[in-house]
């Protein structure tokens, strides 16, 4: 009986020091992590590599930087020559946390929306860098709309424009003419249109339902078009809230774009691809989506209503609406940060080649729009590139996305009960307190 | 054998390895979870220290608490059909396939190995609308009904991952019951028919009693899977539509890994340890009683 307790007094005192080695183990770990923080932060050294971290979905990213790399910046490559790292779009935050715990940030990273804004994570750290001091005067080489259009949605210049994406309606001239309709300038013209188009056997509309934000761009364009541009910066400081009825009214009306049946069948599980292909072989007459869908318009191979009958206009004025038509949303594309703690000569020599190159070879090669400046000849633009380059020229003032200044979760939100607004499952009234529940919770 | 095993010295060093594993790939991480559900923040911004309130805001958190609906919802509802059509499937192998069943054994257990992803691509594209309609639509529109976007719905995503996840482990608890059934002697049930029971009556009063604990077994096992369901709602329609078919595993997913919440997602995380050692614990005693009457 003694022995028998005695073993049993050994094996718990053995379970208990093994979790207390454990612990103390993870805690050890943990404090060096953060003295090696301190310590990079104190030594500003350089790594060996120029790390680039870009999300899997945008191999366009690493091929552009790769052929930087190989052409224009081979004297900063050859300096310190670039390193890619991939990540999933969707678990960037997570990884992006770790990477930055660990005192293992790349050089160059995408990072989530509200991390690097000066109230998330990576900016009260301190851990992202300002592209105005990174880059000096060759700051000149990032265009102004770009630049204003970084600093509105993250709070500070942490991100390089290597898109500069307006948002609108793509449409279909041909249809268009054969239905006897003009671009519309009002809302109420965009209805009128859609009935007509409907009339005649199209769909008038598509859109990728599965992924969520191409639903609520269009609730949001009709809540700046009624509200005015500073629509969701009213509700992020507080001086109006979702519930209001003129912020309904826009849940309410993508709602009832549903209802009448503009989207067609099964566009609530349909993804991009689909919804893109529904709109360049003639199927839909209309797709709200960004200019990035330039890639799609000029591939022959998957525009088969040919690049002379694309058109692209802004989303209608709100009879009565404090916005205006003009007032085009636009998007400099995910955030793409550079690292604060190693920032040195060789890392802004990297960024001030990609400023200055970027732009001009973005172009060329694969008629990508960016916010960098075009710097040098661009010969044989695709037609439809050229119109998308000749409207930011003309832009003003531009609006940000519905869920642009939202925090993480508030953002997802919006984007997942999209599909129940739209089904009818949820009211516009209870979608809009959902998130204005959601938006206090953050605050 | 009982020398060796009754010498303390070979019981630790046997024992002591293996201790060592488990404690810190399983009992660290629980109590490390455990403790951070006591504390708000993430890795980057630090944690303060909140006693109690995580698990206050959880039972006043809506999505929360529907999370913890689906969760219970999904379990109860897979289990009896788990368990149910496998004890279905394994009387069949048992009393009318008998030594044929092994081919059936196999096909029924073949979904099982495939992975969750590539099943809910499949009964994605089998209930699809549109321009890619799948075959149960082309089979509803057949017999003149309109095309029905099952995903579009909280009761049809939750109707497809039912039918989805049974398809799938229906032959795991099958074999599980048929190894069961196959332990009850030959002789009882003989002497049982030479009593005169048969069909229903054989099962009830003789099969049913005797397979009494791979049930309970199966049960446990159904449950402990099924409450910790992911990748089958992820994947088939990403918790969707809204968050209406988002179970805890997928809510305690996004709040620590996508809103960078790690004290609050430990907090569901350490709720859903707990739900499943209820459960399991429930399942015990009431099968303990019955047994002791």
């Amino acid at each position: 009986m003694i022995i028998h307790s005695t073993s049993r007094r050994w094996a718990l005192a053995g379970f208990a020091a093994l979790t207390v080695t454990a612990l103390a183990g993870c805690a050890g770990g943990d404090g060096g992590s953060t003295g090696g923080s301190a310590g990079g932060a104190g030594g500003g050294d350089e790594p060996e590599k120029f790390t680039v971290l870009t999300a899997n979905e945008n191999q366009a990213l690493e091929d552009q930087l790769q052929m930087l790399a190989d052409g224009p910046c081979a004297e900063e490559n050859a300096a310190m020559p670039i390193e890619h790292q991939k990540t999933a779009q969707a678990d960037t935050t997570q990884k992006v946390t770790l990477l930055a715990s660990q005192n293992a940030l790349p050089q160059h990273f995408i990072a989530g929306t509200d991390m690097v804004r000066p109230t998330g994570d990576l900016g009260a750290g301190g851990l992202v860098a300002d592209y105005k001091e990174v880059l000096g005067d060759g700051f000149s080489n990032i265009l102004p709309a770009a630049a204003s259009t970084v600093e509105n949605v993250y709070g500070q210049m942490v991100s390089l424009p290597y898109q500069y994406n307006l948002e609108g309606i793509w449409y279909n001239k041909a249809i268009f003419e054969e239905v006897g309709i003009e671009e519309p300038q009002t809302y109420d013209e965009l209805l009128a249109a859609a009935d007509a188009l409907e009339a005649a056997g199209y769909q008038p509309l598509t859109t990728a339902g599965a992924d969520g934000w191409p639903m609520t761009r269009l609730m949001g364009m009709y809540i700046f078009r009624n509200v005015g541009p500073d629509a969701m910066a009213k509700v992020k400081d507080g001086s109006a809230k979702l519930t209001d009825p003129e912020y309904v009214e826009g849940a309410a009306a993508l709602q009832d774009l549903a209802t009448a049946g503009y989207f067609g069948t099964g566009f609530q599980t349909m993804d991009g691809g689909t919804s893109t292909a529904q709109f360049l072989t003639g199927k839909a007459a209309m797709k709200y989506d960004g200019s990035w869908l330039l890639s799609n318009i000029n591939d022959p191979s998957q525009n088969e209503i040919g690049e002379e009958n694309i058109g692209f206009m802004p989303f209608p004025a709100v009879d009565g609406g404090a916005g205006s038509i003009d007032q085009w949303a636009a998007n400099a594309g995910a955030a793409m940060a550079a690292n604060a703690k190693t920032m040195g000569p060789k890392t802004e020599a990297w960024f001030s080649c990609i400023a200055e190159n970027y732009g001009k070879q973005a172009l060329e090669t694969s008629g990508i729009v960016s916010g960098f400046q075009v710097n040098g000849e661009v010969a044989d633009v695709a037609p439809v590139t050229k119109m998308v380059q000749e409207k930011v020229a003309d832009i003003d003032e531009t609006v940000l996305w519905f869920e642009a200044l939202f925090d993480a979760k508030t953002g997802s939100l919006a984007s997942t009960n999209g599909s129940l607004l739209v089904s009818g499952d949820m009211s516009p009234e209870d979608y809009m307190a959902a998130l204005q529940a959601s938006v206090e919770a953050a605050q | 054998m009982s020398r060796v095993f009754g010498d303390r010295k070979t019981v630790l060093i046997l024992l002591v390895p293996v201790l060592a594993v488990y404690v810190l790939l399983k009992v660290v991480p629980v109590l490390w979870s455990f403790g951070l559900s006591f504390f708000q923040g993430n890795l980057l911004r630090g944690f303060t220290f909140v006693g109690f309130d995580n698990f206050a805001t959880f039972f006043t958190d809506k999505d929360a608490l529907h999370a913890l609906w689906v969760t219970i919802m999904f379990a109860v509802i897979m289990t009896a059909a788990q368990v149910t059509v496998g004890y279905l499937l394994a009387l069949l192998y048992v009393f009318v396939l008998r030594k044929g069943s092994a081919f059936i054994r196999t096909v029924v257990f073949f979904p099982m190995v495939l992975p969750t992803v590539a099943v809910s691509m499949l009964f994605k594209s089998l209930v699809a609308v549109g321009d890619n309609q799948g075959p149960v639509n082309d089979i509803i529109n057949l017999f003149g009904g309109e095309s029905v976007e099952f995903l579009a719905t909280t009761w049809g995503t939750m109707l497809i991952a039912i039918l989805m996840t049974l398809w799938t482990s229906m032959g795991f608890y099958a074999v599980l019951l048929f190894t069961g059934l196959l332990d009850i002697p030959d002789e009882v049930i003989e002497s049982a028919r030479i009593d005169g029971a048969s069909g229903l009556r054989l099962v009830r009063h003789i099969i049913l009693p005797l397979s009494a604990p791979i049930l309970l077994s199966s049960v446990i096992f159904s449950f402990n899977a099924t409450l910790k369901v992911f990748d089958s709602l992820l994947a088939l329609n990403n918790g969707g539509p809204g968050t209406s078919t988002s179970p805890l595993t997928l809510y305690m997913y996004r709040t620590a890994f996508e809103y960078a919440e790690y004290g609050y997602g430990s907090t569901i995380a350490v709720i859903l340890t707990l739900l499943c050692m209820v459960f399991t614990l429930t399942v015990f005693r009431s099968s303990s009683k019955r047994t002791e009457d």
